[in-house]
């Protein structure tokens, strides 16, 4: 079978072009594999394990493009590299309509638009500090998609955006709202009176959307990346949003969301919640606060929306296990009969918060040894591709592995919607969870998958349908991620019954 | 600019596509950038952030 490569020196093009030329070229006749990438060293190794390399494509260096195409003839591979042509140089809709170019700087950008206040970044991790830091020096604020950022350079642009008093939202930063308007992976939530900060963009995006479900609406949601709270940056951009929304007249509520701040930070992050007058709510997943008194902690993502709507109306307010007890007894019944018996929970997770709050669910439930979870969108998995909330292959890919493996019996997923998400994630992942479902058939067992969707009714997705294709495929479908963790682990743990449904 | 968050968003985007799309079908203002890397890759963007003052 004819594999036809073409290497274009000095060639860039973004992660998401690439997965669309990609794309585009594996769905043309005869085309059996194709790949568009640059010439990294990441991506030689995946040229080489897919049999798509060449003597041409080996001598490609990182700013190279390659383009590689196995097909059934001569004449499909030619045919796919007249399409990578025609793809890419497309240009974007509103510019050609508009008859404008493209600025190839931010400099010759601020020319266009001289009152620009905010600079949304997402080049790869490497050139993010310098296109960042030329913002922050004009004094704009920035928000930073970017990941594979060094914590040193993080520091650096922190203080720099400290010393001009903007924000330096990431790097890291998945999702921010200014002014109810989205950056980034962002839910279609209307605007309104609680305030964000969020070390945590698929936390943010879970609590924002289930407070819509709610009735409430988002002032300002400022991101600070997933390290702000760390030891060594120290909570400088949050210690910065909490002061902006503390003035901020619009915004009655505030809540911050986390991962765990290091030890050293929680005292400081108390006193600057205890100077605030608003009530404050935080979800620090895993923290607890080392002086109590300082706003109200609660220990998921789900208890932060509650909790933050509850205080605003004035109402009472507890956390519980599942918000519908009969339809999980339900579901539970149907589960049982497909999970084997002494099966564990493979947790495949697009967002790492939602991944870090399933562990913090599952481990005092099941203990360490019955559950592994894996953050697709960590690091190391986004070097030269896109998010997986994005670009679903990576999840599906090991989604269909899970189907080989007989330890598996549970399989706990999230679907995140929203602006810049991928526009219909729940087909290719229900696609991939047949084949394993197939898989595990062909090898006499069977599996139990679990899902929680994050999103809102004006998500571009669709909500309803999202969740329509999850259960038309029998994934179980759950309110939210944490009463799917605390779901898995009713299917592989009957005896938690009594505990999380209460006596029957 | 400071701290005030009363502004309408006005948006210079670098890098991805997807999100200049994204802002300009919430109705936000926005510029999008069609980025490349500085020639010399990675070591020279370090230098420049370094000079760029």
């Amino acid at each position: 079978m004819p594999v036809r490569t073409v290497v274009r020196r000095s060639y860039y093009r973004d992660s998401m072009v690439l997965m669309r030329v990609a794309e585009a070229l594996r769905a043309l006749p005869g085309v059996r594999e194709a790949a568009a990438l640059m010439g990294t060293p990441a991506n030689h190794e995946l040229l080489v394990s897919a049999g798509l390399a060449t003597e041409e494509t080996k001598d490609a260096v990182p700013g190279d493009l390659v383009i590689a195409i196995r097909a059934d003839s001569d004449a499909s591979a030619e045919a796919g590299l007249a399409e990578v042509e025609r793809i890419l140089t497309e240009r974007r809709p509103t510019d050609a309509a508009a008859g404008r170019a493209l600025p190839r700087t931010l400099e010759s950008a601020l020319r266009q638009m001289p009152d620009a206040n905010l600079v949304a970044i997402s080049v790869p991790g490497d050139y993010a500090k310098l296109e960042a830091l030329r913002a922050l020096r004009r004094g704009l604020h920035v928000f930073l998609f970017s990941d594979n950022v060094s914590l040193g350079d993080e520091i650096e642009l922190k203080r720099a955006a400290l010393e001009r008093r903007v924000f330096c939202m990431g790097p890291d930063c998945g999702t921010a709202y200014i002014n109810g308007v989205g950056l980034g992976f962002a839910n279609v939530v209307p605007r309104g009176r609680v305030g964000y900060v969020a070390a945590s963009g698929t936390g943010l995006q879970a609590v924002v959307s289930r407070v819509a479900a709610l009735g409430e609406g988002v002032s300002h949601a400022i991101g600070v990346g997933g390290r702000d709270l760390s030891a060594e940056v120290g909570g400088i951009m949050t210690d910065l949003a909490l002061e902006a929304l503390a003035a901020d007249p619009t915004t009655e509520a505030i809540v911050v969301i986390s991962k765990p701040p290091a030890p050293a930070v929680v005292p400081k992050l108390e006193t600057a919640i205890g100077r605030i007058a608003k009530p404050v709510v935080v979800c620090c997943l895993g923290a607890r606060p080392a002086a109590s008194g300082a706003g109200r902690w609660v220990a998921t993502l789900d208890d932060a929306a509650e909790s933050v709507v509850a205080t605003l109306r004035g109402g009472a307010w507890a956390p519980r296990p599942f918000t519908d007890v009969p339809g999980v007894r339900a579901r539970l019944a149907r589960a049982r009969t497909q999970a084997p018996r002494g099966a564990t929970i493979l947790g495949l997770y697009t967002g790492g918060t939602l991944a870090h709050e399933a562990g913090l669910v599952l481990e005092p439930l099941v203990g360490t040894t019955a559950y592994r979870l894996v953050d697709l969108g960590d690091d190391e998995f986004t070097r030269g591709r896109p998010h997986p909330m994005i670009d679903p292959e990576a999840r599906a890919a090991r989604v269909r592995e899970a189907g080989q493996a007989a330890e598996v019996g549970v399989l706990l997923l999230d679907l995140v919607l929203g602006r810049a998400v991928h526009p219909d994630p729940a087909t290719p992942l229900v696609a991939a969870v047949y084949d394993a479902r197939r898989a595990a058939a062909a090898a006499g067992r069977a599996f139990v998958a679990i899902a929680s969707v994050v999103g809102t009714d004006g998500d571009p997705q669709d909500l309803r349908r999202q969740i329509a294709t999850l259960e038309g495929a029998g994934v179980e479908v759950l309110p939210s991620n944490a009463q799917a963790a605390r779901f898995a682990a009713l299917v592989i743990r009957p005896g938690l019954e009594a505990a999380l449904l209460g006596g029957s | 600019m400071s701290l005030a968050l009363d502004q309408p968003l006005r948006v210079v985007n670098v890098g991805l596509e997807l999100f200049a799309s994204a802002l300009e079908a919430a109705g936000v203002c926005v510029v999008h950038v069609d980025w490349r890397p500085p020639a010399g890759g990675p070591e020279v963007a370090a230098l420049l952030a370094r000079l760029d003052d």
